[in-house]
């Protein structure tokens, strides 16, 4: 039998998936071979993780069949997709921090006996991830990895199971340029020994790099599946999204003309702990001017978001200064940082930038409701903050049935426009934004950039922390990399490129005798070589 | 008056400080064994009332105390079954679950034990002389001429930590309370355990409850618990939920408890009344050396406590 002649590892038909009035998926089509690895891109809502979850068994479809290697299947439980040799990765971890790498793997894993083996597992574990360059030890607890190495746990646990067919969501989201290369090589090696590697992304580029086949989905259907090497980025944009994107972004112009900028925000020797108490900054110094957008570039977990919190108030500077605007505001409080005019877009938007159970105007005023004309005395003023919202929701375009909507249900886009409009309202004079584009789709963060341009022009401060390379040489003047808690370079925008940034970000300055090995090891994409 | 400061005062204090403390320890580890599962069991006091009761009962009808004993296992077990009914299919709040089931069984079993108060037990369990052992100085008579169900406690504490730290199932158990979400994705059915560690742990309060009534002071007053479920639910964070760490917390407070009451007997001239919040006021010492943020990071809760778990439910 030729390759071809064999059934698909997976053949998924007509799988239609409801979330009370949201449909997910509709009907869609979906096949991969063994011994390829296959792109599912589409934008965020498009269904991509819902037909994956469907394949994992974590939801059941309410119409469809799904066939495995020829053979149809009915996945009642995730327990039953491992058997039949899925394995799945997933975007946000499964692991559980408080155990070590090798009790994860053996979670879940039956007829194992009753007394835990790690030992033997831990020496399965080197060899597999030796054999596969997907180092990392087997005896470290998770809580002490770097995201790269939890996500080689993720794939190893997968292997270790023997999965024939191996499902990837969003796998380089995290990873330094570097690491993704190092994963691509790591995956291509899999399909090379037959198995089926599936990966969902929304990067056109890796799309093209890595995979052999692609499938696109928009809202919830498959519009297609075309071979990467007859393909290219336009077309593929085209099939994403149903229409022609915009010109490219380009590269800011540097605000003519301005060359002593008044500086806004001063940031001098600061020294943060991180949640588990280990210092997160260790000494940054930063200086922000009037009109200008610092962006500040690093792998997940060096730093940023303590400096955020720092910069914002949210979490207590064991050292050095925040002054904004020429006021010391180190370790006052949040509320005091706001009223010097900082606005603050929070990585978790749902977290500690909307409240998900209140209506949308309640969360429209939750920055401006203790001033009038939003309050009168002790009272609200319904009428004034019903037209406060209606032009906060009409000005930054966001799509909602109603003010009296919770902000929960809206989409990722439309919160994430809901927040910056209300940040943003009132002429912030400096804008902390941490990842103010992540998880949204593309038009919702066309709207994102544009608000936080027209920000910058009018002569606001802006610190943009990102783990996105090109929306960080998008918007940014200057670009800090922060690693391991410090400044280890700051680039120009307008000469930076993604090579230079992605040393940076792997702790290499490039000095003789500084160069350090990336986060608490080697990066993948160089434990192959040896 | 005694002498408060010789030795044999300490050792009857410390011989006196095992069995009270055995009540909260079963209690304790039953508590432990429902939040690592994620369940948080606040119902503890109940189910001890309920054991106590019940074990006593079956006690009168039927001269063994062994079948009461196993009687407060079943009581135990039926109401950690009601509390788990409630918490992991249901999802209702555990916290007011847990609340209500207390505030049920104490009032069922004042009610059901309007008649045995003041009653003596038919049978009860006694104090055991281990040959050998009992006869060794000091630890003899503090560790080895103790009641059966000390002694099934001694066993209970080193198995449920190898059951927790060196098992397949307890490693299971452990990311049910860490990460439910994982132990599902991972193929583990993380309703039923989940239902199983709470029905364990009633069991195991139950039994706590059987050990006041049974062996420590045999028979049955209202209210007869004073408070010691919520104190096993509070040593469990002591403990940082490990097993061999309750047992320390639970004899330190057992320590406490009998020293005060040998103290009033003494009749060292310290009012009673505050003797009598001194096991009370240990545990909120305890709390707060156990909640530091240094010992918080070390040891910490179970990530997903107190959290109901619904597989497709989105946020």
């Amino acid at each position: 039998m030729t390759r071809d002649a064999a059934p698909p590892a997976v053949e998924m038909r007509g799988i239609t998936k409801r979330f009370g009035e949201v449909v997910a998926n509709a009907g869609v089509d979906f096949a991969a071979r063994s011994g390829e690895v296959h792109a599912l891109v589409g934008e965020n809502g498009a269904g991509k993780s819902t037909l994956m979850s469907v394949l994992t068994g974590l939801y059941r479809p309410d119409t469809g069949t799904v066939a495995i290697d020829g053979r149809p299947v009915r996945f009642r439980s995730p327990r039953d997709a491992i058997d039949a040799g899925i394995g799945m990765v997933h975007q946000h971890f499964t692991l559980v921090d408080s155990l070590t790498v090798a009790e994860n793997v053996l979670l879940g894993r039956q007829g194992q006996g009753f007394r835990l083996d790690t030992s033997t597992v831990e020496r399965e574990l080197d060899a597999l991830g030796e054999r596969h360059g997907l180092r990392v030890d087997p005896r470290a607890r998770i809580w002490q990895l770097s995201v790269g190495e939890q996500q080689r746990v993720e794939i190893l646990r997968v292997l270790h199971r023997g999965a024939r067919i191996l499902i990837l969501d969003e796998p380089t989201a995290v990873l330094t340029p570097r690491e993704a290369a190092g994963l691509a090589a790591a995956l291509r090696g899999l399909a090379d020994e037959g198995l089926c590697v599936v990966f969902i992304s929304h990067k056109l580029d890796e799309v093209l790099a890595l995979a052999d086949q692609v499938t696109v989905l928009r809202r919830g259907r498959s519009v297609g599946t075309v071979d990467a090497a007859a393909t290219d980025r336009r077309s593929l944009a085209r099939l994403m999204v149903g229409r022609e994107l915009l010109p490219e972004d380009r590269r800011l112009t540097p605000t003519a003309g301005t060359p002593a900028r008044e500086t806004v925000l001063e940031v001098v020797g600061l020294r943060a702990e991180g949640d588990r108490g280990r210092p997160a900054l260790d000494g940054v110094d930063l200086r922000v001017g009037a009109g200008e957008s610092l962006g500040i570039a690093g792998v997940a977990g060096n730093g940023q978001r303590e400096l955020a919190e720092v910069v914002t108030g949210l979490r207590r500077a064991t050292a050095g200064r925040v002054v904004i605007g020429g006021q010391d505001l180190t370790n006052r409080s949040p509320r005091a940082v706001a009223a010097a005019g900082v606005a603050h877009i929070p990585e978790d938007r749902l977290a500690t930038g909307l409240v998900g159970g209140l209506d949308l105007a309640a969360n429209a005023i939750l920055r401006g409701y203790r001033v009038r004309p939003l309050t009168r005395g002790p009272l609200l003023a319904g009428r004034a903050i019903a037209r406060f919202t209606d032009r906060l929701l009409d000005a930054n375009d966001v799509q909602a049935p109603g003010r009296s909507t919770p902000a929960g249900r809206l989409s990722g886009g439309n919160q994430q426009k809901l927040l910056l409009g209300r940040e943003l309202d009132g002429r912030p004079r400096l804008v902390v934004a941490v990842h103010p584009a992540r998880g949204v789709d593309v038009g919702a963060t066309e709207t994102i950039h544009r608000l936080l341009r027209e920000q910058r022009a009018a002569g606001a401060a802006t610190l943009l922390i990102s783990e996105d390379l090109d929306e960080l040489l998008a918007l940014s003047d200057r670009i800090a990399v922060l690693f391991e808690g410090r400044v280890v370079g700051e680039v120009e925008s307008a000469t930076a490129d993604h090579e230079q940034l992605g040393l940076l970000m792997a702790g290499v300055t490039g000095q003789p005798g500084t160069e350090r090995a990336g986060f608490d090891g080697v990066p993948i994409g160089l434990a192959a070589d040896g | 008056m005694d002498d408060v400061t010789s030795l044999a005062f300490l050792t009857s204090v410390l011989a006196a400080a095992i069995p009270a403390a055995t009540a909260i320890l079963y209690a304790c580890l039953g508590e432990l064994l429902c939040e690592r599962a994620g369940i948080l069991n606040l119902g503890v006091e109940g189910m001890m009332l309920m054991g106590a009761l019940g074990g006593f009962a079956v006690t009168v009808w039927t001269d063994r105390a062994w079948l009461g004993a196993l009687a407060a296992l079943g009581i135990g077990a039926a109401f950690g079954a009601l509390h788990a009914v409630l918490t992991v299919p249901i999802g209702a709040n555990q916290v007011v679950s847990g609340l209500a089931l207390t505030l049920f069984g104490a009032g069922l079993s004042a009610f059901l034990g309007r008649d045995l108060v003041g009653r003596a037990a038919p049978d009860s369990f006694g104090r055991l002389h281990v040959p050998l052992l009992g006869d060794l100085p000091e630890l003899g008579p503090i560790l080895f001429r103790q009641n059966a169900l000390v002694y099934l406690s001694y066993a209970l504490v080193p198995a449920l930590w190898f059951f927790v730290y060196r098992t397949r199932p307890g490693l299971h158990l452990r990311a049910l309370g860490e990460n439910p979400g994982t132990a599902d994705a991972l193929g583990l059915p993380v309703a039923a355990l989940r239902v199983a560690y709470v029905v364990a742990g009633g069991a195991l309060a139950g039994l706590g409850g059987a050990v006041i009534s049974l062996a420590t002071n045999p028979g049955w007053t209202e209210n007869v618990t004073a408070g010691r479920g919520y104190i096993a639910v509070a040593l469990v964070i002591f403990a940082g939920w490990n097993p061999l760490r309750a047992a320390f917390g639970a004899y330190l407070f057992g320590a406490v408890e009998a020293g005060q009451f040998r103290l009033q007997g003494a009749g060292v001239p310290i009012s009673s009344f505050f003797l009598n919040m001194l096991p009370y006021l240990f545990t909120v010492a305890a709390l707060v050396l156990a909640s530091r943020p240094a010992a918080r990071r070390r040891i910490g809760a179970p990530a997903a406590l107190g959290q109901a778990y619904v597989r497709e439910e989105r946020a």
